[in-house]
């Protein structure tokens, strides 16, 4: 296979503008109307004046504009993204067209509940599934991403403490060296101090490191099983004693959630609170960033005996319930909530299409969807064995479950080609690059997931791309740099990106910036 | 039938390759790390009732969902509802750029070289958006509106280094508690500005007294929650910037064609929904967070969010699009971050670029004078006919309240008949404005023309019997 992106040069839509063009036709105000409203009384000290500059383009200028755009991009559509931990599988079309219904898009989040029963049913099976995946007893789907779901977690921990009335002494949230960098983002969001516990050889947590900063000020650990090395931690059931032990919750991170489903589960290995993301396990897109949707999980653990709390009473937004007598869904806000983190429901559409993904799948097929994401990671990992330049660092004789990290130092070291140079090189290939220099415990990272979407034929061209760019490492080592050569530009000057002169986050910016304004 | 049509490998001869090269007899060792306490046994996860417990086919799938959704309704005309989520149109152009696989199907875009046409898209959605808001920097998009304001609070908090914000009372009530959520671990001191009686908007005698030097922000939302717009916005940001705190500006995008901008009224961070860009209403997302700051190296840095720049390929041949500053962001910065958000909602930043694309600089100021002439012609005609409309004295833009104290029926017995006319009316803010008593706020946009707005009102007078 020989890959060349498009390459449009397309001029920015602020430079496609033609005065007096016209892409859209807003309706003409009627005349009546005009009549008995008589005109626009906005004051004066608070009406616009200058017209927002705007760019002005006929209706075919901004298809065909926005089209080549998309040409210019890449997605799980186009080919393989092997971006560890981003769990990027295919996402079914069907729901594509299911969540594109007017009997989801044109509904209002205040709308009449006994007017949203579908959907409302739809949620409901939702958060029960969802449950028993995670081995958990009460979901929530308000938070609109992972780390919007993290900080919901983190938060219940927070008032979990504080119901306790420990919240004065309970201000540290341990999260291992290998953590996603918004556990400790999330984590002091929520106002709680972070440390960090180092990896033991095998890949693991550390069991003596972390015993010796759990303690009577430790809230909740954060952390994700399988870790970002794609190994099980295997003392999770140790780690949980400990952190129960000071009256700790765990918090399980489940971004990688598509290494376990149908083997194990958050709810069975002691956590307290998990995350989904829809978007990576559970099929939905991801937009080229967002949007997302990351709900919660909680086990229904006791806060308050007298007061009769328990952790489902803290869980924000509304969560959907199912009145027998009247066999009707409602939502219902929990009493001791920790509150709204997002205006409304949830992120309905990532949800639905979440929906869609574990409704066609069933319990079998989830857990075919772990059994094959886990052989592809082994399989690759095998051919992986003995290329030149590249090594495993951490638990060498292990099976890996969702993702693999493959560590670049060698082939930096002797030959100065680095995991970004081996990055841009896989682009000129026509797939997408691993998730690069992370976790940040591995040299010249190289974190790979195929997921279960890929097949046999395209691992193993990955891997033979990967030995192919580390035989040009070893030989013509400045060709490498060159790289890339056939996407739609070569390599971006990131410097130039952010030096304060040159910075340019907008089309304005630059302006000013040019005419010597700013 | 074991190979399923998501799972290119699940074959038995690909299967049977793979587990010989691993060395392995069943899958099963794969897992063997699993401690046996926290395995669940293949039998119990079977028998756990998720979906149909195994694969079903596309049509059964279609068809089962179908038939949920027929337990939707659809209003048509849509709701007279907003308080913060609007019934606008989408154009077909929208939809179609954004359900394209290389934008819909992308990952965030870690190697630029190979998304620049994503990239150029934000970038494309960040400069429209500054031109709208008349603001310097754009950010590539928050999870909506209502957290875009928490994180705005956050970061003037950092900016300034002082524990004190004003809020007005007439916002929106869902934005208020989303700021609270994030604020709470923060000790940070929420104080409400009440809202002047007679015109609805916020008080600035109150506000004065409770604006001092340990305040670090103040907010308006214009139009605030009531639909009214914030006439002294300018008064207010000269006053705030006395006090040397941040000048914080929410706005519905669409009203920006006839209401001044933010960065007219000299705001130092700008929020928003952008939901009336070209989304749907999508029984609440996603949306939108519209997020923008001056041209202040001290504020930028304190961004949340991901940042799309303008630069060149390294050799200067030609322009290319990289992420930026991300030296602020959670995946470098960690506990040090000036926010967690890493997924945003960027799939909708582009539709809003094609949304303005579209409208351009003349479309936005006729779809914003068409929404006026609408919201305010139902005004006329509540009016009219005998109805309670005149509860504030300042100007409205898409939404106002009409109260029906003193009917003999309350607005919940009003809701029902209109349904019963397939009418879904405003909504009741009696839970956070019992001050006002039986009122609901009543939206209008471009879907509801002439006949619609008559029809309601008919159909209301009819009901109470005015």
């Amino acid at each position: 296979m020989r890959f060349r992106q498009a390459k449009w040069s397309e001029p920015l839509v602020f430079e496609l503008s033609s005065k007096g063009r016209r892409g859209f036709i807003v309706p003409s105000i009627e005349e009546k109307v005009k009549s008995i409203v008589g005109g626009i009384k906005i004051p004066k000290k608070i009406r616009r004046e200058k017209s927002p500059k705007l760019p002005n383009l006929s209706e075919v200028d901004v298809i065909r504009h926005y089209t080549r755009l998309t040409e210019m991009s890449y997605g799980i559509d186009n080919g393989p993204v092997p971006l560890g931990s981003c769990t990027m599988k295919y996402n079914p079309r069907i729901a594509a067209e299911i969540t594109s219904d007017r009997r989801i898009t044109d509904l209002h989040p205040l709308q009449d509940q006994r007017t949203i029963q579908g959907l409302l049913k739809i949620m409901y099976l939702l958060q029960k599934w969802l449950a028993l995946i995670t081995g958990m007893d009460y979901c929530t789907l308000h938070p609109a991403a992972g780390a919007h779901g993290e900080l919901t977690g983190v938060l219940i921990i927070r008032k979990y403490h504080k119901i306790k009335g420990q919240l004065n002494y309970k201000r540290e949230i341990i999260v291992p060296d290998s953590a996603h960098g918004t556990n400790p983002a999330s984590a002091s969001m929520a106002g709680f101090r972070v440390v960090e516990v180092p990896s033991a050889p095998n890949g693991s947590v550390d069991i003596q490191a972390l015993r010796s900063v759990v303690g009577r000020e430790t809230a909740g650990l954060m952390i994700t099983n399988p870790n970002t090395l794609g190994l099980f931690e295997e003392n999770i059931l140790e780690i949980a004693d400990l952190i129960h032990g000071v009256d700790g919750l765990l918090y399980y991170d489940g971004a990688n959630l598509n290494g376990i489903m149908g083997y194990t589960r958050p709810g069975d290995m002691g956590f307290d609170i998990a995350h989904i993301n829809i978007h990576k396990t559970f099929g939905a897109p991801h937009g080229g960033g967002g949007p997302g949707a990351g709900p919660i999980c909680v086990k229904d653990k006791i806060v308050d005996h007298e007061k009769n709390i328990s952790l489902k009473d803290l869980l924000p937004g509304y969560i959907v319930i199912y009145d027998e007598k009247k066999n009707m869904y409602r939502l219902e806000k929990p009493k001791h909530s920790i509150g709204l983190l997002k205006a409304f429901f949830g992120n309905t559409i990532p949800l639905l299409w979440g929906f869609i993904y574990i409704l066609m799948l069933g319990s079998k097929g989830l857990r075919k969807v772990t059994e094959y994401a886990v052989l592809n990671t082994n399989y690759f990992m095998k051919l992986m064995e003995n290329v030149r330049g590249y090594s495993l660092e951490y638990g060498e004789d292990r099976f890996r479950k969702h993702e693999i990290v493959i560590s670049a130092k060698n082939l930096a070291e002797e030959t100065g080609v680095t995991a970004e140079d081996i990055a841009k090189g896989i682009l000129d290939k026509g797939f997408y690059a691993p998730t690069i220099y992370f976790p940040l415990i591995v040299k010249e990272a190289l974190m790979i997931e195929f997921t279960e979407s890929e097949s046999i034929e395209n691992i193993e061209r990955y891997a033979e791309i990967l030995k192919e760019i580390s035989e040009i490492a070893y030989s013509e080592p400045d060709k490498a740099r060159s790289w890339p050569v056939n996407t739609s530009v070569k390599r971006i000057d990131n410097v130039r990106a952010n030096h304060p002169r040159t910075l340019a986050p907008t089309w304005r910016v630059y302006l000013k910036k040019k005419n010597g304004l700013l | 039938m074991d190979n399923h049509p998501w799972i290119p490998n699940s074959t038995d001869d690909v299967k049977r390759k793979i587990m010989e090269k691993l060395g392995i007899s069943s899958i099963d060792e794969l897992f063997k790390d699993i401690p046996d306490k926290a395995r669940i046994e293949r039998t119990e996860w079977d028998r756990l009732e998720i979906g149909f417990g195994k694969p079903i086919s596309e049509i059964e799938a279609k068809r089962y969902i179908n038939g949920l959704l027929e337990k939707n309704k659809v209003f048509d005309p849509p709701p007279f509802m907003g308080g913060g989520s609007y019934p606008h149109y989408v154009p077909a152009i929208v939809k179609y750029i954004v359900s394209r696989g290389e934008f819909l199907t992308a990952y965030t875009p870690y190697q630029p070289e190979v998304s620049q046409g994503l990239m150029q898209a934000l970038f494309e959605y960040q400069s429209l958006m500054a031109e709208l808001l008349d603001m310097d920097v754009v950010n590539a998009s928050m999870y909506d509106g209502a957290s875009a304001l928490a994180e705005a609070l956050l970061m003037s908090i950092r900016v300034k280094r002082r524990k004190k914000v004003l809020i007005p009372r007439n916002i929106n009530p869902f934005y208020r508690e989303v700021a609270e959520t994030y604020l709470e671990p923060h000790s940070v001191k929420i104080e409400y500005i009440p809202y002047d009686r007679r015109t609805g908007l916020i008080d600035l005698e109150e506000l004065a007294s409770k604006l001092d030097r340990e305040t670090a922000a103040v907010f308006i939302q214009n139009p605030n929650f009531f639909g009214l717009i914030e006439e002294n916005a300018l008064d207010i940001s000269d006053y705030t910037h006395k006090h040397d705190a941040l000048f914080i500006v929410g706005v519905d995008p669409l009203s920006l064609g006839l209401i001044k901008p933010p960065g007219e009224l000299e705001a130092d961070i700008a929020i928003g929904e952008g939901q009336p860009l070209g989304l749907g209403m999508n029984y609440g997302g996603p949306y939108l967070g519209i997020f923008a700051v001056r041209y202040d190296m001290k504020l930028i840095r304190q961004m949340p969010g991901r940042i799309i720049g303008l630069t060149t390929t390294v050799d200067g041949s030609e322009r290319g699009f990289a992420m930026i500053l991300q030296t602020r962001e959670q995946h470098i910065r960690r506990e040090k971050a000036t926010s967690n958000i890493c997924t945003n909602e960027a799939l909708s930043a582009i539709a809003a670029a094609v949304y303005l694309s579209l409208l351009g600089s003349d479309g936005i100021r006729e779809l914003a004078e068409l929404i006026y002439y609408r919201s305010h012609y139902a005004y006329e005609l509540f009016k009219r006919n005998g109805f309670k409309v005149d509860i504030f004295e300042a100007d409205f833009f898409k939404e106002f309240p009409v109260n029906f104290n003193g009917l003999g029926i309350s607005y919940g017995e009003i809701h029902e008949k209109l349904l019963e006319k397939n009418l879904h009316g405003g909504l009741y803010i009696r839970e956070w404005y019992p001050e006002l008593g039986e009122t609901a706020l009543f939206a209008f946009t471009e879907l509801h023309n002439v006949s619609d707005i008559e029809y309601l009102i008919e159909s209301l007078k009819s009901i109470v019997g005015v």
